[in-house]
């Protein structure tokens, strides 16, 4: 028993092959779609994971930190630490923010961390790939590798420059953007800070009201200045919980002792993946879903009109007397042949532009599998068109035509 | 005979599939979720680390001497400027002294009367005392009568009384004259110590409240730091310890100082504890008051003890640890910390020994079922 399909492959093979490659194309295309869907969620869970924290304490009624804006005092952190279930408290900020490197600027999430116990405290990086962890209250920074920063690099943000001493991966905000950690307190004064002619603009706006410059109350005009230019502000206060304490009771008691908003790690998720990214990640999916419909519609095609080509022959085999089973097994067995060939050259190529990628596309096995059997799937049903084309054809036309 | 090129073909088909096949194989193992996740190892080392603290600073004088009038007045002249070099006892300037010059000639005056007073309340006591004597000897051979005897002693002891109220006068108008000149001299702005003006903080005829500082003189030997350390990494901070230095005007240049003293007060709001550090050697140029300063300070060595980097340092679930690579497998062993020096090298008390292998640096974070691949460098780091 020889293999039609095998011999009518081998007829004409590269053909076949070409096309094989050509729908993997379409097919790794629908692969990366998928895989930057993945990426956006991925990017929302990453901030999550890399924060390290059970629990975010926010200010009352908002969603923060990373959807909506929240400002707490830098003192609440010693109030919650004293809450029954809390194993460790600190304070961050957060700051989308253009950080200039040497001529360009890359668009990065400042990180504010505190400074506490090493590994133990939530916030820092969790790992890196190169360099050190900070170890100085000032002027150091651990930036992620897709910054572009290298070890000992010299950034600036705001006024102050800081030594680049560690890098870390994947450590992203909720939109992508590669974070650079630096200590707490230089942090809030980057927040705070204004230029510097915004501050003597502002000296002068205090100096010319009488209520703050007074003659006989010399003084005052100074501490009036100075109270004005701290920032006593953190963005939220992560906090991680004693083991057998249930985040949802801590949360509960903070919320209702401390009247401040909490969030749990799931509550974070959903708004993260349910609010922040909703948008954007339905504009992907509803991509995603023509793209398949596109790729399901050309399979069809090429799969019709290979078949298509083959009429005469197929006209010849029937007028010879071969069976329909034959011919329909022939056709099928092609068609899942074009969509196995489509499917390796559709991962591989997913696989190595990947990482060309601006933002991280992350290609999933399940998704891999998925995709196979759509693509089985789509070539049977397509084949199934071609098969009953193939079987209604009159033999007579392998004589006339 | 036909077997041939179909053959031949049979090989290109599979020149071409089975490349592809094996392209898919490494794709699918190599990549993703079922990729091994590359680490960097190091082991455990046992070696002596020196500590130091870091923090930031303002310099400031600790001597700054406030000039200014006693009495609400108006500025006279002030010959001063801002950088002036200044020796102690140098008049800086001088307020306005609108009538005092007046009252203390008038004050003359009220002396040189009373001393005319006095010259007369002598001449009366002079004759009273005279007058007595006399009287008393007629007295004695009884050629007077006793009554104006008596009247004779008591306008002796009237013109005494007189006298001493004469000298007093005197003594008052003196100290009043005197007085006035010491206001009058107190209104001269005197450098109190060597030193540079700092601040001119009022011109010639500005009205000045008592108490209000004119100009204000700095002494610039003894200029030192006020520096805050974050209390979190202030233990062992103590006077006398070595300091580094590096001002913000002078990136590159390093100057030695001293830690002077700690202050007993701490900053409650900022969480931080401050310290007053002084230079070996006064900096040339000065530096202004007011600039910023780095601070590092050397705390004592200390014994050898296991080292690892602190980028090892990981947490799972609540425990603070490292992943250890025992017979080729991951495995998470919780560490206690000790002390950590600047450079990112931190001790440890318990949990690893001498020798022990390490993961530092990984690609992702670890579990305990991640498959590993030890390279020298984690891809993608440019050295």
């Amino acid at each position: 028993m020889i293999s039609l399909a095998g011999r009518d492959i081998l007829h004409a093979w590269g053909k076949f092959v070409f096309t094989g490659i050509g729908l993997g194309l379409l097919i790794g295309v629908t692969l990366v779609m998928a895989g930057v869907y993945r990426g956006m969620v991925d990017d929302g869970k990453a901030l999550l994971d890399n924060s390290g924290a059970d629990l975010w304490v926010v200010q009352k009624d908002t969603l923060g930190p990373y959807a909506e804006s929240s400002s707490l005092n830098d003192d609440v952190y010693r109030a919650i630490l004293a809450m029954p279930g809390v194993a460790q408290a600190a304070n961050v900020t957060y700051l989308t923010m253009q950080v200039r490197k040497g001529e360009s600027d890359v668009r990065t999430m400042v990180v504010g961390i505190a400074p506490g116990a090493l590994g133990a405290t939530p916030g820092w990086p969790p790992y890196l790939v190169a360099g050190r962890q900070i170890t100085r209250g000032h002027y150091e920074a651990v930036a992620d590798i897709a910054t572009g920063f290298k070890l000992g690099d010299r950034l600036a943000i705001r006024r102050n420059h800081y030594t680049v001493v560690g890098l870390t991966r994947r450590m992203v905000s909720s939109s992508g953007d590669p974070m650079v950690f630096i200590p707490l307190k230089d942090a809030q004064e980057a927040q705070f800070l204004k230029d510097n002619d915004a501050l003597w603009q502002s000296r002068r706006r205090t100096e010319a009201n009488p209520a703050f410059n007074r003659p006989g109350v010399p003084g005052l005009l100074d501490a009036v200045i100075a109270s004005q230019s701290s920032n006593a502000f953190v963005n939220t206060v992560l906090v991680t919980l004693k083991p057998g304490h249930a985040p949802d009771e801590v949360a509960e008691s903070i919320r209702r002792w401390k009247r401040l908003t909490v969030y749990t790690r799931a509550q974070m998720e959903d708004i993260l993946v349910g609010k922040l990214i909703a948008t954007s990640a339905k504009q992907i999916g509803m991509f995603l879903v023509i793209l398949a419909i596109v790729s399901a519609a050309i399979v069809a095609f090429i799969i019709y009109s290979l078949t298509m080509d083959k009429i005469r022959e197929i006209a010849v085999l029937k007028l010879i007397g071969t069976r329909n089973r034959t011919i329909a097994a022939m056709i099928m067995q092609q068609a899942i042949a074009l969509g196995v060939i489509g499917f390796v050259v559709g991962k591989i190529t997913a696989t190595f532009s990947a990482p060309l990628f601006p933002k991280y596309v992350l290609l999933m096995p399940f998704d891999s599998i998925a995709g196979f059997f759509a693509v089985l799937v789509i070539c049977v049903l397509a084949s199934i068109v071609a098969i009953r084309m193939a079987l209604k054809v009159d033999p007579a036309e392998a004589i006339g035509g | 005979m036909k077997k041939l090129p179909l053959q031949g073909r049979t090989l290109a088909l599979l020149a071409v599939i089975i490349p592809l096949l094996v392209l898919f194989i490494y794709v699918g193992l190599r990549s993703g979720p079922l990729a091994p996740v590359a680490v960097t190892v190091a082991s455990v080392e046992s070696r002596a680390i020196t500590p130091a603290l870091f923090g930031i600073g303002t310099v400031e004088a600790r001597y700054t001497y406030k000039i200014g009038p006693t009495f609400a007045g108006r500025v006279k002249r002030l010959e001063v400027h801002v950088g002036d070099q200044v020796k102690a006892g140098q008049v800086l300037g001088e307020m306005e002294p609108v009538d005092l010059d007046d009252r203390v000639r008038s004050q003359e005056s009220v002396f040189k009367r009373a001393e005319a007073a006095l010259r007369e309340a002598e001449a009366r006591q002079a004759y009273a005392q005279t007058q007595a004597r006399r009287y008393e000897q007629l007295f004695a051979v009884r050629s007077t009568s006793e009554e104006i005897v008596t009247t004779k002693r008591q306008e002796l002891q009237i013109a005494d009384a007189a006298l001493s109220a004469a000298r007093e006068d005197i003594a008052r108008a003196r100290s009043d004259r005197e007085g006035l000149v010491a206001q009058r001299s107190n209104l001269r702005l005197i450098a109190p110590v060597d030193g540079v003006v700092a601040v001119r903080d009022a011109d010639p005829g500005t009205t000045i409240v008592a108490g209000q500082a004119v100009v204000e003189v700095i002494d610039p030997k003894s200029l030192w730091i006020n520096v805050r350390f974050h209390q979190i990494s202030a233990s062992g901070l103590a006077g006398g310890l070595p300091a580094h230095i590096v001002l913000r005007s002078r990136g590159g240049q390093t100057l030695k100082g001293r830690v002077l003293r700690v202050e007993p007060k701490a900053d409650a709001v900022t969480e931080e504890t401050l310290a007053k550090v002084t230079f070996d050697n006064k900096p040339e140029p000065l530096p202004p008051v007011g600039e910023l300063a780095e601070v590092t300070v050397d705390l004592p060595a200390l014994p050898a003890a296991p080292l690892i980097p602190n980028a090892a340092v990981q947490r799972e679930g609540d425990k603070v640890g490292v992943w250890q690579i025992v017979d080729g497998d991951l495995h998470f062993s919780p560490v206690k910390l000790g002390a950590s020096d600047l450079n990112g090298y931190v001790q440890v008390r318990e949990g690893l020994k001498n020798g022990d292998q390490i993961v530092t640096y990984s690609e992702k974070a670890l579990t305990a079922r991640s498959r590993i691949h030890v390279v020298d460098h984690i891809p993608g780091v440019s050295r």
